[in-house]
């Protein structure tokens, strides 16, 4: 018997919402949008942790220039706080290699991080997840009981086409969807915004291409500062699930 | 002391299954110590004396036998086994390994053809072997 998951509703008991960014594919946008909703939520004043489940393709840390922290111990691990947000990534046990990991070894490494991570009380955890519907978004789904999904696409057909199998697979599941973010709109459209509708999901906002949103990577503050982050704002501040009180 | 957040999971998986069971009193608890992960028995079972004591559950008087399990690895590639301990590690590689076993991926390769594609024949981590109650 595995003793992890009795665990692990211990763990988030105290954590008021639990967000998964999550999409079809990657490339999209998925991990900018997790780190800069964390530093928003944050700088609004809220208390927030950022989980990062890509453990093959980490890049939370990279985006907001985390770098030379580690976790506590005591009575489990203790997330250190870095821009006012308590950061969680595989990247501390990993440094700059690559972790080449089966889904079996996947679903072992969220098991054990999501049972031994102490976050303490929190109003919002932001768990930036890989591409797609595989072991850790299987895993996330079943052991962090409350978890609702913000869901990203871009205005490419085929990121539309993958991300459709997400929002089936969640709706099945009776998973809760904040809704989805259509991110790096070059062209005033209403494509993604209808097909989104059509299979009755809410259309959470867009968020149009900024091309300076590459020299801010590595710096929050700037990251902060950008148009990005201010369609991102609008989007959190109009959006009634990133309200802690509206959680459990 | 992660060990303590593992030991957490051990008392709260036996109090499930007594609940599941129905049973009135949990006597003992036999649990299996992968070597892959390193854990600190001595700091282990004060965790799991500690939190047994605290509850003043069913749990309270169960005894808990460790055992330990050496760890094996196997490639995918080339199908060749070898002992963990054989591994040439850093101390902080090691650290990392103990936090979270599946970095072992990341440090450790098959001494055969050189692939991390291996797997975790056994001894991977804290396992629980029996729950006996009444």
């Amino acid at each position: 018997m595995d003793p992890r998951p009795a665990i692990i509703g211990e763990r988030f008991k105290d954590i008021k919402r639990l967000i998964a960014v999550a999409g079809g594919k990657g490339g999209i946008g998925k991990s900018m949008i997790a780190s800069t909703l964390a530093l928003i939520l944050s700088d609004l004043g809220y208390s927030v942790g950022l989980l990062d489940l890509d453990f093959c393709g980490p890049s939370t840390h990279a985006i907001l220039g985390i770098d030379g922290v580690y976790p506590e111990e005591d009575k489990g691990i203790v997330p250190p706080q870095v821009h006012g947000i308590k950061f969680l990534s595989i990247v501390y046990y990993a440094g700059d290699n690559p972790s080449p990991l089966r889904g079996i070894d996947i679903s072992n490494a969220v098991i054990e991080l999501l049972a031994i991570t102490r976050w303490g009380s929190l109003d919002f955890l932001i768990v930036d997840m890989p591409p797609g519907i595989g072991d850790a978004t299987l895993d996330t789904v079943r052991l962090i009981k409350g978890v609702e999904f913000l869901v990203i696409t871009t205005p490419s057909k085929v990121a539309l086409e993958t991300v459709g199998k997400t929002l089936r697979i969640l709706k099945e599941m009776s998973i809760p969807i904040i809704g989805v973010i259509e991110n790096m709109k070059m062209a005033e459209s209403s494509y993604v915004r209808e097909q989104i509708r059509k299979i009755d999901v809410p259309f959470g906002g867009e968020i149009a291409f900024d091309r300076e949103l590459e020299d801010s990577v590595g710096n929050a503050v700037r990251l902060l500062e950008t148009d990005f982050a201010q369609n991102l704002k609008q989007i959190v501040l109009s959006t009634p699930a990133f309200k802690p009180q509206d959680g459990g | 002391m992660h060990e303590w957040a593992l030991a957490e999971g051990v008392i709260s998986t036996a109090l499930e299954v007594a609940e599941r069971e129905g049973l009135s009193e949990i006597t003992a608890i036999k649990i299996k110590m992968g070597e892959l992960q390193q854990i600190d028995l001595e700091i282990f079972e004060l965790a799991l004396r500690e939190i047994r004591q605290s509850q003043m559950s069913m749990v309270t008087n169960a005894t808990a036998e460790l055992e330990k399990e050496a760890a094996v690895l196997k490639c995918r590639v080339c199908g060749r086994e070898w002992a963990f301990g054989d591994a040439p590690l850093a101390d902080e590689e090691r650290e990392s390994i103990h936090f979270l076993p599946e970095i072992a991926h990341t440090y450790i390769t098959c001494p055969g053809c050189k692939s991390p594609d291996f797997q975790f024949v056994k001894g991977r981590g804290v396992w629980i072997d029996s729950i006996v109650g009444r």
